[in-house]
């Protein structure tokens, strides 16, 4: 009958917080709990109602060092939408036992190194992955796609309107990135598309005339994707490959006319 | 080569900067001082190699081959004679070259990063016991092991075979369905197996090719795992599955 209440600690409150909620979840939210608790129930849950972001913040980082420190097996990690409880990567495989989860499937190297590219320099077209890979990537980049680690983000302004892709949420999760910026060496590599792209406007203006000149190509009806991606040649090559159209029906001309003086010749 | 019984189709995914880089690393040579004369020669012979094996290259790499040659060209004439095409074209030949070299280099930097970062992912489970799982992966291109190490293990194989002597001509007694049979059977006895132990007492290069193209084959089928313990290390066979 004589229980006496121990005041838990604001790092106790959040702890169990993050062990309780099924979603990752924000200080934000954890905030907005303490408070309404510190409403509704009254009593010694007050003694947090006016819980601070900072204080959540700082109460969170004594749990992950102290867990961190007292080697428990557990950690807390910071995902995309918040906090969550998660098990110390060293425990792994013993949890891929537990769990049935077999030996995982993991991205080989030229996927990566595309991955890579799209990753740091998105919005991102085909040519440019391709620039910088220094080889084909459209089988490459549809299994990224296929794989949804990849999407396309909308239409380029450049000529012939290709693609942009870009990543994806389910990119972060697999790798286990908060966002975008924690990626590693963000900065130079994109120092280094902002030194291309300078390039690029230069190469731009001197075949602006070139362009110009060309049929208008908006009004053809729009691709797929996937169109797209299977093998049809840049815009480059498609003149060339106009060019060989022309000569071969030339080529089938002659021969037709060489066919009816052979009927003629016959018929005479 | 006819493989009237078992034809291997394999894409290769990396490309000629790809193998270039690793010429660059495997010989140790400066990337901003590279030796055209050898990194070239050596090139080439890794795409005779790949020819060799019937791999499906893409046609960059003869793009390149042609680059490599025109550098090597170019580097041969004194300054003073080389054909100047712009007002920054006096700069190395080579400079060109090194310059995407070196930019690639840094997103394979950030490739084996993303690497790292995967693996320990792959360890960590949330509550529910969920973790991230891509499923099955559409293709994938040879892991763990870079398809030009597989390659040079390959060529060192064929050069120890001797020259084979042209007294008799024998019907070609090898195929790469049964080198397949031959490999799994021996897999079965041993977890680990070097691949260098592999071509050891083959006298042909006919049977070297027919048993790389097994072992190439069978990676493709998941079927086998090839893992190096160490960069430049001898390479190692593994049924996969089996930690």
């Amino acid at each position: 009958m004589d229980e006496t209440i121990v005041i838990p600690e604001l790092k106790q409150i959040v702890g169990a917080l993050i062990f309780a909620s099924k979603e990752p979840i924000s200080i934000a939210h954890m905030r907005k709990v303490i408070i309404g608790t510190a409403e509704q129930e009254g009593g010694y849950t007050k003694d947090f109602a006016a819980v601070t972001e900072d204080q959540i913040k700082q109460a969170l980082e004594e749990l992950r060092t102290l867990l961190k420190t007292q080697h428990v097996g557990i950690q807390i990690r910071e995902v995309a939408h918040g906090y969550r409880l998660a098990n110390d990567p060293a425990c792994g495989p013993w949890l891929r036992m537990l769990l049935e989860k077999g030996k995982a499937n993991r991205l080989s190297r030229p996927a990566l190194e595309t991955l890579a590219i799209v990753a740091y320099r998105q919005p991102v077209v085909r040519s440019e992955i391709e620039a910088v890979r220094g080889v084909a990537v459209d089988q490459i980049l549809r299994n990224l796609l296929d794989m949804q680690l990849v999407r396309v983000l909308g239409r380029s302004e450049l000529p012939g309107r290709p693609w942009m892709f870009g990543t994806t949420q389910k990119f972060l999760e697999h790798f286990g990135l908060k966002s975008l910026n924690d990626l590693p060496g963000t900065e130079e590599l994109r120092r280094l598309e902002a030194e291309q792209l300078k390039k690029k406007e230069e190469t731009k203006s001197e075949q602006q005339d070139l362009i110009e000149s060309e049929p208008d190509n908006s009004s053809l009806p729009p691709h797929t994707p996937e169109e797209e991606m299977s093998g049809v040649p840049g815009e480059d090559e498609d003149e060339d490959e106009f060019d060989e159209d022309d000569d071969d029906e030339a080529w089938e001309d002659e021969e037709d006319s060489m066919d009816d003086e052979d009927k003629d010749k016959e018929l005479s | 080569m006819a493989q009237d019984d078992y034809k291997v189709v394999l894409d290769v995914f990396e490309g000629p900067l790809d193998l270039l880089l690793y010429l660059i690393r495997k010989e140790e040579v400066d990337i901003y001082d590279i030796p055209i004369e050898k990194i070239t020669r050596q090139y080439i012979e890794y795409l005779d190699v790949m020819r060799m094996l019937d791999l499906n290259i893409a046609g960059e790499f003869l793009v390149m081959a042609a680059t490599l040659m025109m550098i090597k060209s170019r580097m041969l004439l004194p300054v003073e004679e080389r054909v100047v095409e712009d007002a920054d074209d006096e700069e190395d030949p080579r400079w060109d070259l090194v310059r995407q070299l070196v930019e690639y280099k840094k997103f394979k930097d950030a490739a084996i990063h993303l690497q790292s970062l995967e693996e320990m992912q792959e360890n960590i489970f949330d509550r529910t016991g969920e973790g991230v799982d891509l499923g099955p992966i559409p293709d994938v291109a040879l892991q763990d092991v870079s398809i030009f190490d597989l390659i040079s293990a390959f060529n060192d194989a064929l050069s120890k075979v001797q020259q084979e002597e042209l007294k008799e001509i024998f019907a070609e007694r090898f195929t790469v369905g049964e080198k397949i049979d031959d490999l799994l059977a021996r897999m079965k006895n041993a977890s680990r197996l070097c691949l260098t132990d592999l071509f050891k007492g083959m006298r042909s290069r006919h049977e070297v090719v027919c048993t790389f193209l097994a072992v190439l084959e069978l990676m493709r089928l998941k079927q086998l795992l090839a893992t190096q313990d160490e960069p430049y290390g001898p390479i190692i066979l593994m049924t996969p599955g089996l930690p």
